[in-house]
């Protein structure tokens, strides 16, 4: 029994556990929203314009719009945030004087997420009708204004699942931010689980860290398959009968 | 007797080609101002690429388009096809959109109407079609027929001059055919100008003024209904007629 006490303490030592978790709400848990949510938001906004530019028919831009998602999208998430974080480092702190790595940190993630983003708004985009862009377009809307109005809306509204599943792995991506350096109230959900198993030789902080992890992503997971549900069979395709045919003729009259 | 501020509508001498298939070969179609004219044709015989170029969501390679005698093809594209409403063979209403969103839609965003006054004019213009108390529904809660003729509302709503018809009946269910034709038959009574693609031939001989017979990117003929459908001179629309009547 020697052996399962061991593993016990090792990962479920629960004051070590309850020690790590006023850092983890106060610090870790804010600080990994921030990073995965703006980079998410920003992560949409670049994404969307990479997937306006996949489907325009101007082929220059399709073709940027492809090199740029092959290339962050085919690169680790760690080699992004070393080579942006440590590469452009220096300069922000040369220019600025901050040596916060947040930002370089979400600029790194919302370059990557952006690649994964734009393919999936673009599958979406793809996947509306083309009849929805001609009926638009018939009714005098320019090739912008029908995208806007008319195709993008219904496109998004395809892929909300996926999208959420791209800020789940945002949320998880957001630790390697560690890599650049933290001062303690910069820390996030894993460095401070980290430092904590570091300093105890105990790993039951990491495991603190795991739930807290999942603590933010399994609603998510859920959220995902509420909303792919919903897109299902939310909206019941029910026949109702054409009961005002027969009173067309005369209703059509002046 | 006109309720509608309709126009005539000509092409001339229009050619089309997708790579080295020439669609359009040199089409010539006169619609005068309040007549309704319909194209009938076997499938693949160009008439629904007619329509799209004449309205330009395809800019013909050669040929004129005049509306109410002027051309246009130099005009913004966008602004011709405010002036031409057109209806589709898959309705293709707006799904995220509710019914009465559908046809204010344009009239918010185009004719920048406050937001009250267009929900009011599509309002007017579902009641026309005898679907006001389907305001709030979604298209896709809506029979074709319903879905069909939201998009009549639709199109009318921008107060065309000119109005297409492609194909519209040809996706609904046989019982649902009819709403849609009577209501098409009440546009032609009322004055509107229309173009008609059509298979239905009852409304070709019955409600329309002129009847084109196109096949295989030419119009072999085109006349009065009497004229087509009682003595047709070619042997391939007498062909044509003796397959689908």
């Amino acid at each position: 029994m020697d052996a399962l006490d061991q593993l016990v303490k090792t990962f479920f030592d629960w004051e070590a556990m309850a020690a790590v978790l006023p850092n983890m709400i106060m610090f870790g848990l804010p600080n990994t929203l921030i990073l995965a949510g703006s980079s998410g938001v920003l992560g949409c906004i670049l994404g969307m314009f990479l997937a306006v530019m996949g489907t325009s028919r101007i082929t220059a831009l399709r073709w940027l719009s492809r090199i740029y998602t092959d290339v962050f999208r085919g690169v680790p998430a760690i080699v992004i945030i070393l080579l942006i974080g440590l590469g452009l480092g220096p300069v922000v702190r040369v220019t600025t004087g901050s040596t916060n790595p947040f930002p370089l940190a979400i600029f790194a993630l919302t370059l990557m997420a952006a690649a994964y983003i734009g393919e999936i708004f673009r599958s979406g985009i793809q996947s509306v009708e083309k009849g929805q862009l001609e009926a638009s377009r018939a009714l005098g809307f320019s090739y912008g204004s029908s995208m806007r109005l008319v195709v993008i809306p219904q496109g998004i509204r395809r892929v909300l699942p996926a999208l959420v599943n791209q800020f789940i792995a945002l949320i998880k991506d957001s630790s390697l931010i560690y890599l650049l350096g933290l001062i303690a109230s910069q820390r996030e959900i894993f460095r401070i689980g980290n430092d904590a198993a570091a300093n105890t030789g105990n790993l039951s902080p990491l495991v603190a860290a795991a739930f807290m992890y999942l603590i933010l992503t399994v609603p998510l997971t859920h959220l995902v398959n509420y909303i792919d549900n919903r897109l299902r069979t939310g909206r019941p395709e029910k026949r109702q009968p054409d009961d005002a045919a027969a009173l067309i003729g005369k209703g059509a009259q002046p | 007797m006109s309720e509608f501020a309709s126009g005539s509508l000509t092409g001339k001498n229009l050619h089309l080609s997708f790579g080295s298939n020439h669609v359009l070969r040199g089409i010539d179609l006169h619609v005068e101002k309040g007549t309704t004219a319909s194209v009938i044709g076997p499938s693949g015989s160009g008439k629904s690429t007619l329509l799209r170029v004449m309205n330009r969501l395809i800019e013909p390679d050669q040929g004129d388009i005049l509306l109410d005698g002027r051309s246009v093809l130099k005009d913004n594209p966008d602004e011709l096809r405010q002036r031409i409403g057109m209806v589709f063979q898959q309705f293709n209403l707006f799904p995220h959109k509710t019914v009465v969103d559908n046809v204010s839609l344009a009239l918010r965003k185009l004719r920048k109407l406050p937001a009250e006054q267009a929900q009011a004019e599509a309002l007017e213009q579902l009641d026309l079609v005898g679907l006001k108390h389907k305001a709030d529904a979604r298209p896709a809660n809506l029979s074709g027929g319903q879905q069909q003729r939201v998009a009549i509302a639709r199109a009318l709503a921008m107060k065309p001059e000119v109005m297409f018809f492609d194909e519209a009946t040809s996706a609904l269910d046989p019982e649902l055919v009819k709403g849609v034709l009577a209501l098409m038959a009440d546009l032609a009574k009322g004055g509107m100008t229309m173009v008609v693609v059509t298979h239905e031939m009852g409304f070709s001989r019955n409600v329309s003024d002129t009847v084109t017979f196109m096949d295989a990117g030419v119009v072999v003929e085109s006349g009065p209904p009497e004229q087509i459908f009682t003595s047709p001179e070619t042997g391939r629309l007498q062909g044509f007629l003796a397959d689908v009547l």
